[in-house]
């Protein structure tokens, strides 16, 4: 789960990691209340799930009542890459001096927990050349780790064991709330030497919610993310016109890049994870159903236990339910594919024999 | 690292060549019993089955024990096909690796990491190989099958087929099966950002088996696995064919697509740096996933 900047930023405050001053509002008369309590200048920054907010425009500074009424509204309208803005954090400006990076992420190749530091923030870290990097197992630093990597920064004494005592609280955040980043981007030193995490990213490992009760109310599903979810799917909507549904991750995946070689248009990806019955093919249909502007519905079914004629009765029954009315294109691989396809022969359920021939007919049926 | 093939199949020799017991830990829920009597029918030598409470009852035959350590006191098993629950598997990973397990092959889905990180700890320490978590598992064909994969698509041969993805492997194996290409092993790595054998490890497993002809590689974005794996093929100066299939071109970014390791934040995890790497290295990259044995067909005519 990607928490927004003031998620992040709620869960800094929590383990005593120092921010500015800040309220999140989603409406403009609820900021005009925070500015008065407040007081001008303050920056307002647009919530959104993605980075890249600065160069596009999400970032402003308010210095009166007239900028944020023109300001406010124009933040809060704004799509980031195609991610509307969720709410706006208004927060005091703090006297910059410099600003540093500072993360903590589970590095997936060397399975551990790594530090990434840098005198350098503010910019994107990848296009950074003075990391420094150190690799700490299982996320928990110490006192001596931490000051070697304040050392190394570079910094005058205070900001020094500033930085190490911050560095100490975010790896008891990521170990504790089970994140696989933990990011302050930008640090900053401020006049008096002191440090302040200016801007936050954490994202928390989703297999470990049932252990976070007190996170779900950061987390964002939509109505069908969570239909999904609750039947053991995986949904990506992508907005498209043909949905895509398969079993397995790594097929649907697959299934979506052919049918973007071919020309077609996602509405979504959707796995219903390794096995497929009855049942879970219909439900997943029931879900394509209340998908809007779905015009095609492409199947990539690998059965390798799962007879294919179970699946051909999900789609004979969801039609005569009247769930469906679009037209089906499917692959089914498996048992018995002869008589499901005996079964579905003039239905709106075409079997073919090959994804290939089913992305084809898919594409051609909404160009 | 040809040390997987030593514990699934044997050395000639061994009075339990090619029948090498394995254990089933979650063998009474409705996966694990399900997975044991295919497993069985495939011809894997399942030896006991372990479900906390139910040690002295039998499945099938099977003798249930409480726990491993007292499964692997009776049988000898150093295989162990993890069937329980995610949140379980901690403690039963635990318990195979403290019985003596030194392979444990993790299927469930939806690990925490944390839990994944200390399992992966544990098993430095008894020098054991973990398989997932999120794996369809592991097939020597026509020796010794653990894990969820069905027995159709495989063939015994002499390629090496490596996945992070469980359906890809069966439909790729599958088509590599009809083009007459059979398979020495095929392993899932699975698909979560952090896996006990990674491309790079099941790639060592495999490398100097000397009956080897050639590799495959089925990739998804998320991570750099696929990068290190190629990276290790230039610094190593593999010449055996390896071709490779990644999948996500057309994944967004910053979306989960599925597994929970298949997710790209800005070039890191992108199928383009994966494919521009593999091309570094001299593997060719399939579009398709039928193009996979044709690809494979053309390397090796070039190295015969």
């Amino acid at each position: 789960m990607r928490l927004l900047e003031y998620q992040a930023k709620e869960l800094f405050g929590e383990y005593g990691i120092r921010i500015p001053e800040g309220r999140t509002s989603a409406d403009v008369a609820q900021a005009r209340k925070d500015a008065q309590e407040m007081g001008y200048p303050f920056v307002i920054k647009a919530q959104v799930p993605v980075g890249g907010r600065g160069k596009a425009g999400g970032i402003q500074v308010c210095h009166n009542n007239g900028e944020l009424e023109t300001k406010y509204p124009q933040i809060m309208n704004m799509s980031i890459k195609s991610e509307k803005t969720r709410a706006v954090l208004l927060e005091k400006m703090a006297d910059i001096k410099r600003e540093l990076y500072l993360s903590l992420f589970l590095n997936r190749s060397k399975r551990c927990y790594t530090i990434i530091a840098s005198s350098e923030g503010g910019v994107d870290i990848e296009s950074q050349k003075d990391q420094i990097i150190i690799d700490a197992g299982t996320g928990n630093v110490d006192g001596e780790m931490a000051a070697d990597v304040a050392s190394r920064m570079g910094l005058e004494a205070g900001t020094a064991d500033g930085l190490a005592d911050m560095l100490k609280r975010l790896s008891r955040l990521a170990v504790e709330k089970e994140a696989e980043l933990a990011e302050i981007n930008p640090l900053a030193v401020l006049g008096d030497g002191s440090v302040m995490a200016l801007d936050g990213k954490v994202i928390t490992d989703d297999n470990s919610k049932f252990r976070h009760p007190e996170l779900l109310k950061y987390q964002e599903v939509s109505e069908l993310e969570e239909t999904a979810e609750k039947s053991g799917f995986s949904l990506v909507e992508l907005g498209g016109d043909i949905a895509v549904v398969g079993n397995g991750a790594g097929l649907v995946m697959s299934t979506l890049d052919m049918l973007h070689d071919g020309g077609g248009k996602p509405a979504c990806f959707l796995d219903v994870g390794g096995g497929a019955t009855t049942e879970t093919v219909y439900r997943a249909l029931t879900l394509i159903s209340k998908m809007d502007g779905v015009k095609t519905i492409l199947i990539n079914l690998y059965g390798g236990i799962v007879k294919t004629t179970t699946v051909a009765s999900a789609f004979i029954k969801a039609y005569d339910d009247r769930l469906l009315s679009v037209p089906a294109h499917a692959r089914l691989m498996g048992a018995e594919s002869e008589t499901a396809r005996a079964m579905l022969e003039g239905t709106q359920t075409s079997l073919h024999d090959t994804v290939e021939d089913a992305i084809d007919a898919a594409v051609r049926g909404t160009g | 690292m040809t040390r997987i093939f030593d514990l699934l199949r044997g050395r000639p020799g061994d009075a339990d060549y090619g029948a090498k017991p394995v254990i089933v830990q979650g063998i009474t829920g409705r996966f694990g019993s399900r997975h044991t009597q295919l497993m069985r029918e495939y011809g894997t030598n399942i030896v006991a089955g372990v479900t906390p409470g139910k040690g002295g009852q039998t499945f099938e035959g099977i003798p249930i024990y409480d726990n491993a350590r007292d499964a692997v006191e009776a049988t000898g098993a150093q295989i162990s096909a993890v069937f329980v629950p995610a949140r379980l598997f901690l403690d039963a990973a635990r318990d195979a690796l403290n019985a003596g397990i030194k392979l444990l092959v993790a299927i469930p889905e939806h690990v925490p990491i944390r839990d994944s990180l200390e399992v992966l700890e544990m098993a430095k320490r008894h020098d054991a190989i973990v398989v997932g978590p999120n794996t369809p598992g592991v097939i020597i064909p026509e020796v010794i099958k653990i894990g969820i994969m069905p027995a159709g698509p495989f063939k015994a041969g002499d390629i090496a087929v490596i996945s992070k993805s469980g359906t890809l492997l069966y439909e790729i194996s599958h088509s590599l099966t009809q083009s007459g290409f059979g398979q020495m092993i095929t392993l899932g790595v699975g698909g979560d950002p952090v896996n006990g054998t990674r491309l790079l490890d099941a790639f060592a497993m495999v490398r100097d088996m000397p009956d080897l002809r050639g590799v495959v590689i089925v990739g998804e974005i998320g991570g750099d696995a696929e990068e290190l794996l190629a990276q290790e093929i230039i610094d190593t100066g593999f010449k055996k064919p390896v071709v490779a299939y990644i999948v996500g071109r057309a994944a967004p970014k910053e979306k989960r697509m599925g597994h929970a390791g298949a997710i790209v934040y800005g070039n890191y995890g992108s199928a383009e740096s994966k494919v521009s790497m593999f091309g570094k290295a001299g593997v060719p990259v399939a579009k398709r996933p039928m193009e996979v044995p044709d690809l494979l067909a053309k390397r090796l005519e070039s190295v015969d």
